[in-house]
């Protein structure tokens, strides 16, 4: 048996003094916070006690009560009572005192956390008659119990020596034999100081209980957050201030150029590749990202400057243009055109949407090659290469076929043998052959550059080290660069023998051009150079620009080590990333985006849908690939349409512009604000702090449940004042309907200013309706958030009407039929997808299965009786409707279970 | 909540008698009145105690080890599951890990632990997607299990965890 603690762990106290108390023998070892104990728990759970069986038990009072259970009796149901009792109420208001005082220095707050819970233990120590919690000698409670509350008890400063009867009993805890050891082990008599290390690795504690913004919010049940009387003045006070008539409402003058003590922000979007036509995967995790991030640093009064553009270059683009016997150039133009009219369909704001084609792309990489060469870190070797004499050219990999030389398969490809799975180096192929013309290749050397990057290496590990500790680069970026980092750097070879590139200027390597990956991210350059002749005032400045990439993860190696080491061998004082956003995938449906399959939906079918571009932009953000991977379904789309657009959101807006034009003539209404209105001012007030909060962050997703956050409050609002019913009252009710509405559109007018980086053009429409002055655009995202009264009474609103359309099943249906490509294809199944795991319960269903269909019937039963319920007790619409639409949902699948088809049935004809 | 997680496992137990029950505080803390005792207070507690009171034993697990282990959980159940500041992706991801080679959460028979971690995890598997269901596979195997175990499941509707349909193209 081995117990493991760690010094300034409150935690460690308790169980290292029942270790004493108890007697029993057992090894101790001391490990950093940041050890690495439990092998199922990512972060480290000390203290630990590793059993002899093999298991961990990784809770301090369980581990407290096993060592006393292992000498003595069960516990008692009066100690259990008091282990639960100090874990789920004494420990999170210890641990917020804590916070407090070590952290922050506010020591004169902690008697009132503690107050309640201490006074309880006082009340119950008081009346007991016995010397301990549960009789008269130590039990497991007592010594859990003192080894929580030591540490505050014993600081005098915190003034906690009201509860007479509490500080009896722990001085007469204290003095049992071990108890006063284990307290000095773990705070080394440095009393709370000794705990400092180890709250800074703890998660602040929410001063209520607030509901974590993870996951969908939008479905679980909204706690009640308890409003302080303190905020709700505050909110009526920031309600009734002015808008900010000074700022004018920021357009653009371009070009854009960072400007003296304003925060520059320059913003990129990994360059899409010409010969593609992106799909929604594409267009999430890069260019949308991007754009609401560029837009909501306009609300914030940033000087954002946001460029994108096609990647040109390289063999796929060569190898296309060949295919539809056009040239290289026309490919690119044709394609050019493809992509900017899709960006343009999905209102992707592009301050500059360039391409990698140009001069100033060659100016600028071949000036970028002669700094690396001048300041030695190229590096010349020789490589082996497959040549095709027929097609007087060298063969990329993806050109060349043959026998693997590994298991004899005919047909592998120059990288990979499908049959073995092996990586094969294309001149180890037996009988290569030409993919083009069948003609047997050569073997040809050819000398090419390398970048040095282990020369480079320490040089980016200490920007790498400044970089990601002082931006918001995501957790995976910071991951893959890490790997990328630990594994070791090699050369990388950046010429390539191809005639679709940017030119290697130097005579030795004449006929070749630059490897894309080193060419492609110097096109951020080229392209804002083609934007203005000042590029350099964005590009050479790193103290004055803030540089935010946005891209998919594959994407991360090149932005944060190979482009970044590009620019630190250059040394002219480049801008090098200072936030690195990388999205996970977006999968469709179960299965991966694929062009060559026809499965999902790509960008110029979006617009066919019938779907308005601001809907496909909710959703896409609302899935976003944030930290994990996700997946577009058609029926959720359709579910959160209808949903948290149309029920929600829309309703919300609209209800509040309708009694406007219906009981006021149109104009707002005189509001006297009374507690319950300060109370949702408040409410609000606090959704959009943590909007702007996780925004700055690039939280799109997270940010965007607070917006539906706030209509959810609002209609609930609404709902329970009846402004409807109130209108038809006397003169007071008249007055309370009238302060209802007017708070209510004035939150709609909020929420049009928080909805335009996702839904530029709803946004835009809701003020239109409202008749709203174009100031508020740029006051209510101001500091931690300003929610003022920008509809004072008296204001006429314009002409409202509804948001958002339902989106049929039927309508779905079709739309899942069209793009479904055929993805039962089991041998294309990409590895991304897990293997599914072998248990008895995954039972291989071809229609229909009896005894499933026999669950879910009982499920649509049940489901059908709640529904009733709902609405016998007129309870709100969107919690109908959302149940209603898990109904169906159930119903579709007991349908399937039954061996009735829904939906297409799988196409079995494509089965291997 | 507690309450009617109290009531059903009750009728799981074959308690006879239902207890009388009342809640405490803003957290509504169930409350257990007792005849001939003090009241208890706390939904493990109270569990625990009832679990005695039927006689049953095995569901607190066996010797030393295995009762602290089934404690553990129950533990986990009312401090990360039920505080509401623990990020619930990140306590699926913990259990998915720990359960990848277990059936039960303790030992090798259904306790106590299995029965209220269910009650308390029911909401949010209930609001998984299709494709979280899928990337937490073991929580699901082990929530369909005990969902489907005689008489635990009661109060709660019944979750679809696993669409077979997901799977189809790898069994051909």
């Amino acid at each position: 048996m081995e117990l493991f603690v760690s010094e300034g762990n409150p935690h460690c106290l308790k169980v290292l003094a029942a270790l004493k108390v108890t007697g029993v023998q057992c090894g101790v070892q001391f490990v950093n916070h940041e050890g690495k104990v439990v092998p199922f728990l990512p972060c480290p759970a000390v203290p630990t006690l590793f059993l002899p069986s093999g298991q961990h038990l990784f809770s301090s009072n369980t581990i407290c009560r096993y060592l006393f259970e292992l000498n003595g009796p069960e516990s008692s149901d009066q100690c259990n009572q008091w282990l639960e009792w100090e874990a789920t109420i004494l420990q999170p208001a210890l641990l917020r005192a804590l916070h407090l005082a070590v952290l922050q220095g506010k020591g004169s707050e902690v008697p009132k956390v503690l107050q309640g819970p201490l006074n309880v233990l006082d009340q119950s120590l008081a009346k007991g008659s016995t010397a301990y919690l549960t009789g008269e000698a130590v039990s497991v409670a007592d010594v859990v119990l003192w080894g929580a509350l030591h540490p505050v008890l014993s600081v005098s400063s915190l003034a906690l020596s009201d509860h007479k009867s509490v500080k009896a009993w722990s001085d007469r805890v204290a003095a049992v034999r071990g108890c006063q050891s284990a307290a000095q082990k773990v705070l080394q008599g440095k009393g709370l100081e000794a705990m400092k290390s180890y709250m800074q690795k703890q998660p602040a504690p929410q001063s209520r209980d607030t509901q974590p913004c993870n996951g969908s919010p939008a479905e679980t049940d909204e706690g009640e957050r308890a409003v302080s009387e303190e905020e709700m003045e505050a909110a009526a006070l920031i309600w009734s201030k002015d808008l900010n008539a000074c700022s004018h409402p920021a357009e653009k003058q371009h070009p854009v150029m960072p400007q003296e003590g304003n925060r520059n922000v320059l913003i990129t979007s990994a360059l899409p590749y010409v010969n593609n036509v992106p799909h929604l995967g594409n267009i999430i995790g890069c260019v949308l990202s991007a754009d609401v991030f560029s837009r909501y640093g306009q609300l914030r009064g940033w000087n954002v400057l946001f460029v994108c553009g096609t990647d040109e270059y390289g063999t796929a683009t060569e190898n296309k243009a060949r295919e539809e016997g056009l040239t290289p150039q026309q490919i690119c133009d044709k394609y050019h055109a493809v992509h900017s009219s899709i960006y343009k369909w999905f209102q992707i704001d592009f301050d500059f949407f360039g391409r990698t084609t140009t001069e100033k792309q060659t100016e600028i990489a071949q000036d970028i090659f002669w700094r690396l060469h001048k300041n030695g870190f190229l590096v010349e070797d020789t490589v082996e290469q497959l040549r095709c004499e027929n097609c007087q050219r060298f063969l990329a990999d993806r050109f060349v076929e043959g026998t693997c030389p590994h298991c004899s398969y005919p047909e592998a490809r120059g990288d990979q043998c499908d049959k073995c799975g092996r990586l094969i180096n294309a001149v180890e192929l037996r009988e290569p052959q030409c993919k083009v013309c069948r003609q047997t290749p050569e073997i040809r050397s050819s000398k090419h550059l390398f970048l040095d990057l282990p020369k480079l290496e320490t040089q980016l590990e200490n920007w790498l080290e400044r970089s990601t500790s002082s931006g918001d680069w995501t957790a995976n970026a910071k991951q893959i660069t890490r790997s990328w980092l630990r594994d070791g750097l090699k050369p990388r070879c950046i010429t390539r023998d191809l005639q679709w590139g940017t030119p290697v200027p130097h005579p030795d390597f004449k006929e070749k051009v630059f490897y894309v990956w080193f060419d492609a991210p110097i096109g951020y350059l080229s392209i804002t150079a083609n934007y203005t002749n000042e590029w350099e005032k964005w590009w050479k400045n790193p103290h004055q620009v803030e540089l935010y990439n946005f891209m998919a993860k594959d994407n991360v190696p090149f932005h944060s080590v190979v482009f970044p080491c590009s620019l630190l061998g250059a040394q002219d004082n480049y801008t090098l990333v200072s936030h690195l956003i990388a999205t996970e995938y977006l999968n469709y449906e179960d299965t991966k985006f694929s062009k060559s399959r026809g499965v999902g939906v790509f960008g110029d079918m979006a617009k066919d849908t019938g779907i308005p571009s601001d809907v496909w932009r909710f959703y896409l953000l609302y899935v976003r690939p944030e930290g994990q991977d996700s997946a577009f379904s058609w029926a959720d789309m359709a579910l959160k349409n209808n949903s948290e657009l149309l029920n929600n959101l829309g309703n919300f807006i609209n209800r509040g512009g309708m009694f406007v034009t219906k009981f006021f003539g149109g104009c707002v209404p005189a509001m006297e604000l009374q507690q319950e209105d300060k109370k949702l001012l408040a409410v609000v007030g606090w959704e959009l702090q943590q909007y702007i909060q996780l925004m700055d962050k690039v939280k799109i997703r997270d940010a965007l449940k607070h917006i539906l956050n706030i209509s959810r409050h609002g209609n609930q609002y609404i709902q329970v004042n009846e402004p409807w019913k109130k209108i038809k009252g006397g003169e007071s009710e008249r007055q309370r309907a009238g302060t209802v509405t007017g708070v209510s559109v004035n939150i709609a007018c909020l929420l049009s200013v928080m909805l335009l980086p996702y839904m530029p053009a709803v946004s835009q429409t809701i003020r239109d309706q409202l008749n709203a002055p174009q100031t508020c655009i740029n006051t209510m995202l101001q500091g931690p958030g300003t929610f003022v009264c920008a509809l004072r009474a008296g204001h006429r609103i314009g002409t409202v009407s509804p948001l958002f359309q339902k989106l049929e099943a039927d309508q779905i249906e079709a739309l899942k039929k069209r793009f479904g490509g055929q993805q039962i294809t089991a041998s294309t199944q990409p590895a991304a997808v897990p293997a599914p795991p072998v248990v008895a319960e995954v039972k291989v269903v071809d229609g229909s299965d009896p005894e499933k269909a026999k669950q879910l019937a009982e499920a649509v039963a049940e489901q059908g009786d709640k529904v009733r319920a709902l609405k016998s007790q007129k309870a709100e619409k969107a919690v109908i409707t959302a149940e209603v639409s898990k109904l169906l949902d159930l119903k579709k699948q007991l349908a399937l279970a039954e061996g009735k088809s829904p939906e297409p049935a799988p196409q079995k004809g494509k089965k291997k | 909540m507690a309450l009617r997680e109290l009531a059903s496992l009750e009728k799981y137990l074959g308690l006879k008698k239902p207890n009388k029950y009342s809640t405490q505080g803003d957290k509504k803390v169930p409350v257990l009145q007792n005849n001939n005792a003090p009241p208890l207070v706390g939904l493990v507690t109270i569990a625990c105690h009832l679990v005695k009171e039927a006689k049953r034993p095995e569901l607190l697990g066996d010797g030393a080890e295995g009762r602290a282990v089934v404690q553990q959980w129950l533990e986990y159940r009312v401090t990360k599951l039920d505080s509401h500041t623990e990020d619930t992706k990140s306590i699926l991801k913990d259990l998915n890990l720990y359960m990848q080679d277990k059936v039960y959460l303790a030992g090798n028979q259904l306790t106590l632990a299995d029965v209220l971690m269910y009650y308390g995890i029911h909401s949010v598997i209930l609001d998984l997607a299709v494709q979280e269901k899928e990337q937490y596979v073991n929580v699901a195997r082990w929530f369909d299990h005990i969902q489907h175990h005689p008489g635990v499941r009661h109060h709660l509707p019944p979750v679809v965890v696993l669409r077979n349909r997901l799977y189809t193209s790898r069994h051909h």
